[in-house]
């Protein structure tokens, strides 16, 4: 060894010792509050991940409770990016191997992969978000171990599109969605019949760009879920087109439509899945966030995990969960920086009891 | 042809200059593994209370995610009996079946000259020609099995030629139209599978029926693993290859095109011609990932058909040096981490982007072969 890279080594060495000394004084951990049970609660994302500031996310901090607040042991399987049907059946089969009671599968694509590892394991419980299950001819499936959890969100959608025409000074909203998917255009769905109610209540005309006529699979998309730079360029072609309020059912790709509203003053843009306002990879512009359509999937994994560990489950169809404004399955988030219109809080509050009661229908596959 | 010139350095580097860089992959991953891990964290928080902890930490953090690895890839320690015990190894191939497909089809391109990106259109266009053969036409199984793979090549096969015919007529640079070509294929799919043409009529998600038993691969060890026939699809595809660029007349035309296109031209081969039966050969190769994709293993077709495998086969044409049982290896390596991943997730939480970071490394590696030669002291290997 040459004299230079010796002493080169001795500064790295120094430095890492320096390194340890600063940080290396803490005392050792404690032991943690709950007591740890004998029960493990699972999870298997789709292909967006545990941290994609939206549907993932949610879902598993649902988890993330149960392990705080029941003491549950966890283990969790992240599909790739680029999962196929093949990799959600050998994520679940993971699960399985080490032994999980309760396995949690995220999203319509992981439907048949946890059907057939359902029907193999009829001792594991399985919950299904945002699908149920079907035989492979796609008729209705409905197993004991297999509760599915699902979200009627044009609910809450349709309280976001009237708040949305009724901010709107431009007199046009818009909307897009990641890819087609029914779980997604629920939610413009929802958006669009809350704009017709306020047009026919107020006698306005506020329009809904990207969701236009009634055949939902020739409304706007992006494409995937992944591509923020799509998001802002369509939502930069929309407010080009005149609209003022943006409603992104993509996951992180809305992320980008919030930048959009950055470079576009009174311009807003509207959150999907949870409130996005309390989330830091949006808080840059969170000043523009009218308010967020959220799916309270946290809560319904905690609560389907706590019957597994209380002997409580019931799966099948006769026993799926559907979110809805009543029993507080989807909600829209609470007015925080975007101030609403006079008296447009009072009449939200109003409708949001019309459909509680059912006095007021918002059309969806679960209300037909 | 600068990418050219990039590719045949790679292509160049010695054997065991590959083997260490997977190696170094490996010790790279090994310490992003530790640095990653929580109790590693903490225990660096109180190094000097109790030292000891951190290096039990670091050893249980490193050792532990390799010991899943092997678990979730090779072979199943812990299982309670020898037929679970090997279940890994038979998705490790499952895995590497496609992989190492698309690998080959991308090798032939590369000895060829020719910087194919386009696996991925090629893997869909296979998959959803195999798809739809396999999905509705109706025949008996020795005319309906045949003619589905087929599809899958022919579907490849044209999606691949395509891009020779357009860089023999006009010149176009390949690498930038098979990257355009990705996109249509995905896009076609995408929208084909909102159509009636594939969507299952009775589905409300893009997805389409599942393919007749008559098409799929049969499995090789009954319904408890993933394997299929598609896995010696692949191993006569390697010998073929292997024939193709080594003993065949066509071949040394693509390996001379490869080496000097002006001079094959002077030498009288009809570079136009060749450029079109490469791609269409290379394209073939990927067609077939596509088939064994879904008469083998997915049995439904997705938007997600093709997996990250169009890109991935790239890295495998690469780690293999475009030599057919070097891809064979390298898509094993591939099948091996993919399915690995996932137990190293599932019983040691460690992302499963660490994956990812192996497998960019070992590209990194192999293609700056000085670095690994510093890493290991190996000798300059001169080549004549």
């Amino acid at each position: 060894m040459s004299t230079v890279s010796r002493n080169m080594f001795k500064g790295a060495a120094v430095a890492a010792a320096l390194a340890l000394t600063l940080t290396g004084c803490a005392s050792g951990p404690s032991t943690p509050t709950v007591t740890p049970i004998d029960y493990k609660a699972c999870m298997v994302s789709d292909a967006g991940g545990f941290k994609d500031a939206s549907f993932n996310e949610e879902a598993y901090n649902g988890l993330k409770e149960a392990v705080a607040t029941l003491g549950v042991q966890e283990a969790k399987v992240q599909s790739p990016e680029t999962a196929t049907q093949t990799d959600y059946v050998n994520g679940i089969q993971a699960m399985v191997d080490e032994g999980c009671n309760m396995i949690v599968t995220v999203g319509f694509n992981l439907a048949s992969a946890t059907r057939d590892a359902a029907k193999a394991h009829p001792e594991i419980n399985f919950a299904l978000i945002d699908s149920s299950l079907s035989n492979d001819d796609y008729s209705p499936l409905s197993l004991p171990n297999v509760k599915p959890i699902q979200y009627d969100t044009a609910q809450a959608a349709f309280l976001a599109g009237y708040l949305a025409a009724a901010t709107s000074k431009s007199g046009k909203v818009s909307t897009y969605g990641g890819m087609l998917f029914p779980s997604v255009t629920i939610f413009m769905d929802g958006f669009k019949q809350g704009v017709d109610y306020y047009n026919s209540e107020k006698g306005a005309s506020v329009s809904v760009l990207g969701a236009t006529g009634s055949d939902s699979s020739k409304w706007s998309a992006t494409g995937d879920f992944s591509d923020q730079t799509k998001g802002k360029t369509l939502t930069e072609s929309f407010f080009s087109q005149g609209a003022d309020i943006v409603l992104p059912v993509a996951g992180p790709v809305g992320i980008g439509s919030g930048q959009a509203t950055l470079d576009h003053s009174g311009t807003y843009v509207i959150g999907v899945d949870s409130d996005w306002y309390n989330i830091p990879a949006h808080a840059a512009y969170k000043k523009n966030i009218l308010t967020s359509i959220e799916k309270k999937m946290a809560s319904a994994v905690l609560a389907v995990i706590k019957s597994g560990v209380d002997k409580t489950f019931m799966g099948g169809d006769a026993n799926q969960y559907v979110g809805t404004l009543s029993n507080g399955g989807v909600m829209i988030a609470p007015e925080h920086d975007v101030m609403y219109p006079a008296g447009v809080q009072a009449e939200l509050d109003a409708i949001a009891a019309k459909i509680k009661d059912g006095s007021l229908v918002v059309k969806s596959i679960y209300q037909k | 042809m600068k990418n050219n010139r990039i590719v045949r350095e790679i292509l160049n580097t010695s054997a065991s200059t590959t083997v260490f860089a997977v190696l170094a992959s490996f010790i790279v991953g090994g310490v992003l593994i530790a640095v990653a891990n929580q109790d590693v964290q903490t225990a660096v928080g109180y190094f000097f209370n109790r030292p000891g902890d951190t290096f039990a930490a670091l050893w249980n953090a490193v050792s532990g995610a390799y010991a899943a690895m092997f678990r979730g890839a090779i072979y199943n320690y812990n299982a309670h009996d020898f037929a679970n015990g090997i279940s890994p190894i038979t998705d490790t191939l499952a895995f590497a079946t496609p992989i190492t497909l698309a690998g080959l089809g991308l090798a032939v391109a590369f000895r060829s000259g020719l910087f194919n990106i386009g696996a991925n259109g090629q893997i869909i266009f296979g998959a959803m020609l195999s798809g739809w053969v396999a999905i509705y036409v109706q025949a008996p199984v020795y005319v309906l099995f045949p003619l589905a793979v087929l599809a899958g090549l022919v579907g490849g096969a044209i999606w691949g030629g395509l891009v020779g015919l357009l860089k023999a007529t006009t010149g176009a640079n390949e690498v930038i139209v098979t990257i355009m070509f990705n996109y249509i294929a995905v896009y076609l799919l995408g929208y084909l599978l909102k159509t009636p043409v594939l969507k299952a009529p009775q589905s409300i998600n893009p997805v389409s029926l599942p393919v007749q038993n008559d098409a799929k691969f049969p499995l090789l060890f009954g319904s408890d693993y993933r394997l299929h026939a598609g896995f010696f699809v692949m191993l006569a595809a390697v010998a073929f290859v292997w024939w193709l660029l080594n003993r065949s007349t066509i071949g040394y035309q693509f390996r001379a095109l490869g080496h000097n296109p002006d001079a094959s031209k002077v030498a009288g081969i009809n570079i136009g011609m060749t450029y079109i039966l490469v791609m269409a050969i290379s394209g073939a190769l990927s067609g077939l990932a596509g088939a064994s994709q879904i008469l083998g293993t997915e049995r439904v077709l997705t938007t997600g058909v093709a997996a990250s495998y169009g890109i991935d086969a790239i890295t495998v044409a690469l780690l293999g040096r475009s030599k057919p049982l070097g891809v064979l290896a390298a898509g094993i390596l591939f099948g091996a981490l993919r399915a690995g991943a996932v137990t190293m997730q599932a019983n040691q939480n460690v992302p499963s982007e660490i994956v990812l970071v192996v497998q960019s490394l070992i590209v990194l590696f192999i293609a700056a072969p000085p670095l690994v030669r510093a890493m290991f002291r190996l000798p300059k290997v001169v080549k004549a």
